[in-house]
């Protein structure tokens, strides 16, 4: 134990399940939970909707919730709730000091203004003219900060104060990989105190759906667990709205404010597979052994997005270590792309907090986890590309 | 012996490579000759109709074989060229670099003429459902590659042969300067000897420029496009967009030294302070901005004195340059009227994403060289604003340190300290 271990003190969390730590607790423990699928608004594909939500609970300014598209009004929404949870909200010498990293994506667009263009391209040989002429018109002028990447985080600044220094990462689920890490890594070696970390991801926009379907990944036809989409129609992966922010402070920083601590983080291991040379479920192998697992049975986490050979791979490498006991969220909560990995993490240090496992979400792929888990072991493997995983521990 | 670590303890970094892209043209010399004769690469813009726009000129890289193949494809190329120049200078291996890559880049998007292609390919449903039908029976991963966030880092990664996850970032017009700092902080924990830092951007569309003409950002100043971008003068009236990218080889001193490299200067500090008072303006007392320039000099170990030359972020907008003059006499007092400060955007436009890095490149050029270049179109200061802009004209000087200072939209304040030599 020292000083500078990596603690995590507040956790923000939605997805169709509901908010907070409190309602994922119990939709996630419940025997047999069953997921919130909407299969007719984007048929073929199914999604898990975001819940219904009171803004105005966490972004107080009605004025502010104008200036964001859902996607940023979402973490904004969660990042509040991870502040709540650490009893750093409204403590403005804490927020003007607390550092920021996000892992964001963006582009929520204007589907109407893009419709309009594109039914006009099919009657107009100048489309490039034709773009001109609509976006000059028919852009509402602020919808470009409404949807930029960086700006979730300067919401979350406008809205919570969070001034320290801001940082976005981008790149699907390695930037949420990649933002818990470097936050850690500055927390561990005294860069920073107490650091906000997460992501949000709304999928209820085509774009959303396009950044997936572009590469054949979603899952086609009735919905089905992650782990049992291989062979169905389609790409593997089914989507989900939702959001996952993390309070990461040093032990003496937390220690000195007397706050909770639900567990302590690390290591955070990242990678980079070349898919197209080498053997995924090896390198994820590998990474297993980075860990520095413990004896004995560990409960896993696991981001799997259901996208055929990252799934395949993930549960090679899983099914190869059997004291794994492998809980993939996504089948509760669908795939949250740069939320992933912070979920993850999430969810693992509340069933340590908790001192008990969740049940096995496919009770016919996932073997049963008895006591109180000690370590918990949370992975994200991307669908296309990037790998993380961590391990989260009991604190004392 | 030389002294590796710096005042904290930490290993002092090092730059052993610097590789550049603007509009100016490819690589250090030719840049640097420019920018020292006080040329400007504003140009009208011609990669696509500019019938309807307000703003019909930007500093764009047209003579790339990217440079009509969409912003993807350019913002690949300008990086993959900065970062080729940085790592052959630094005699580092160009295909087994070694150490972590960390790319500032703009936000994907979906280019229009992919769009157009999807939805005129479909024929049933709705516009969506035309564009998810086509989408996924596409037979190659060109277009999906061009949608995903981390894609370009992942090719660069191949391409150099950097280690592990690639990191893409984005700090808004801060982004190349957080890159730089990234790097920084990775060798300053001991994570790695040496990091590969660029920032790229070849995003200048007609959308991008739309979304920025409706914010008011930008110069119509289109008659005499060389002439738009005039930072500190009365007349400004907005940045001119534009694209390029930097690329720079970071090593611990130590290890650069080890192996006999080059040392072209050190990167002695960073300093950040986020912004809580509006999406695009900045705290009327100029806090943020001022505390990121202090940060960066306490965290480079030096005071108000010891900083000789700034390298302004000066977009050439009437906010900015109101704002970055008013911290920088808080911070640096009554010496601030006579240290030289210029803004490289007065040739090169405002890079964005990459504006960062290239400034941070040529903030190390001018060290090296010895020569300050100017503020152009410096013809009608604004009295509201006493600075020594370098007004028009290079300087030679010694430089032994520079502030390079980097704002953006979000309340993102980035500023770097550099130094010729390790103190």
């Amino acid at each position: 134990m020292s000083a500078h271990d990596v603690v995590i003190t507040g956790i923000g969390l939605v997805s169709s399940l509901g908010e907070g730590t409190d309602a994922h607790w119990q939709k996630l423990t419940a025997a047999g939970a069953e997921p919130v699928v909407d299969s007719s608004r984007y048929a073929p594909y199914s999604i898990h909707p975001l819940p219904e939500i009171d803004w105005g609970l966490q972004i107080a300014k009605r004025g502010d919730q104008r200036q964001m598209e859902t996607w940023q009004r979402l973490g904004t929404y969660t990042a509040g709730l991870a502040l709540d949870d650490a009893g750093i909200k409204a403590d403005e010498a804490l927020c003007a000091t607390m550092d920021m990293v996000v892992a964001a994506g963006g582009g929520e667009r204007d589907e109407t203004v893009d419709n309009a263009i594109l039914a006009a391209s099919e009657s107009r040989n100048d489309r490039d003219v034709l773009l001109n002429e609509k976006l000059t018109t028919e852009l509402r002028p602020t919808l470009f900060l409404a949807q930029l990447s960086n700006l979730l985080a300067g919401n979350i600044s406008i809205v919570h104060k969070v001034t320290g220094s801001s940082r976005t990462f981008m790149g699907e689920e390695g930037a949420g990989v990649s933002a818990v890490e470097t936050a850690a890594a500055r927390i561990s070696s005294g860069q920073s105190t107490h650091m906000l970390v997460g992501g949000a991801f709304q999928t209820e926009h085509p774009d959303m759906l396009l950044g997936y379907e572009l590469g054949g990944y979603l899952h086609r036809g009735p919905w089905k667990p992650v782990w049992q989409r291989d062979g169905s129609e389609g790409g593997g992966v089914v989507s989900g709205s939702g959001a996952a922010f993390l309070v990461l402070e040093s032990r003496e920083h937390a220690k000195a404010r007397g706050r909770h601590i639900y567990a302590q983080l690390g290591p955070v291991i990242s990678g980079r597979a070349r898919r197209r040379k080498e053997d995924l479920a090896a390198v994820v192998g590998a990474m297993l052994e980075k860990t520095a697992l413990l004896d004995g049975p560990l409960l896993t986490l696991s981001g799997a997005s259901g996208a055929h050979a990252a799934t395949k791979a993930e549960k090679a490498a899983l099914d190869k270590n059997v004291a794994l006991a492998a809980r993939a969220f996504g089948t509760l909560t669908g795939h949250m792309k740069e939320a992933q990995f912070p979920f993850a993490v999430a969810l693992a240090a509340l069933a340590i907090d908790r001192k008990a496992a969740y049940p096995a979400f496919d009770a016919t792929v996932e073997k049963p986890f008895e006591g109180i888990p000690h370590t918990v072991l949370a992975t994200a493997v991307g669908y296309h590309y990037f790998e993380g995983m961590a391990l989260v521990a009991a604190s004392d | 012996m030389a002294k590796y670590n710096d005042h904290l303890g930490r290993p002092i970094v090092a730059v052993t490579g610097i590789g550049v892209v603007t509009s100016l043209g490819v690589g250090k010399a030719d840049n640097w000759a420019a920018l020292t004769s006080g040329r400007s690469g504003i140009h009208p813009i011609t990669r696509f109709p500019i019938d309807h726009l307000n703003t019909r000129i930007a500093g764009t890289v047209d003579f790339l074989p990217s440079s009509d193949k969409g912003a993807s494809a350019l913002t690949y190329e300008l990086a993959e060229t900065a970062g080729r120049e940085a790592i052959a200078e630094s005699g580092l291996d160009p295909d087994d670099f070694g150490g972590p890559l960390f790319l500032a880049s703009p936000p994907v998007e979906l280019d229009w003429r992919e769009r157009f292609s999807l939805y005129n390919t479909g024929t049933e449903g709705s516009a969506s459902d035309r564009l998810l039908t086509v989408a996924r029976n596409l037979p190659t991963l060109d277009t999906f590659e061009t949608s995903q966030f981390g894609s370009i880092a992942a090719r660069l990664a191949d391409e150099f042969g950097t280690r592990g996850l690639p990191i893409t970032l984005s700090t808004a017009c801060a982004s190349g300067a957080t890159a730089i700092q990234l790097g920084v902080e990775a060798i300053r924990r001991g994570e790695c000897d040496r990091a590969l830092s660029i920032g790229a951007d070849g995003s200048v569309t007609a959308e991008a420029l739309i979304r920025f003409s409706l914010l008011s950002a930008l110069s119509t100043h289109n008659d005499i496009p060389e002439k738009a971008s005039k930072p500190f003068s009365k007349d400004r009236d907005g940045f001119v967009i534009a694209e390029g990218s930097a690329a720079l080889v970071l090593e611990s001193l130590e290890s650069a030294l080890a192996r006999g490299a080059t040392v072209l200067g050190i990167l002695q500090g960073c300093g950040e302070k986020a912004d809580d008072f509006h999406r695009t303006r900045s705290k009327p007392d100029g806090s943020p901005a001022i505390g990121a320039v202090k940060a960066a000099l306490s965290d480079a170990g030096l005071g108000e004195n010891g900083i000789a030359y700034v390298n302004a972020h000066g977009t050439s907008t009437p906010e900015n340059d109101k704002m970055e003059h008013m911290s920088l006499s808080t911070v640096f007092g009554e010496r601030m009227r006579s240290m030289p400060i210029s803004s490289n955007k007065s040739m090169i436009g405002h890079t964005l994403s990459a504006a960062g890095a290239i400034e941070a490149a040529f903030s190390l050029l001018t060290m090296r060289e010895g020569v300050i270049p100017p503020t152009i179109n410096y013809d009608n200061p604004d009295p509201a604003i006493e600075l020594d802009v370098v007004p028009n004209r290079k300087r030679d000087a010694e430089v032994a340190t520079v502030l390079s200072n980097s704002f953006g939209f979000g309340g993102q304040n980035t500023c770097l300290v550099m130094a010729r030599e390790p103190v």
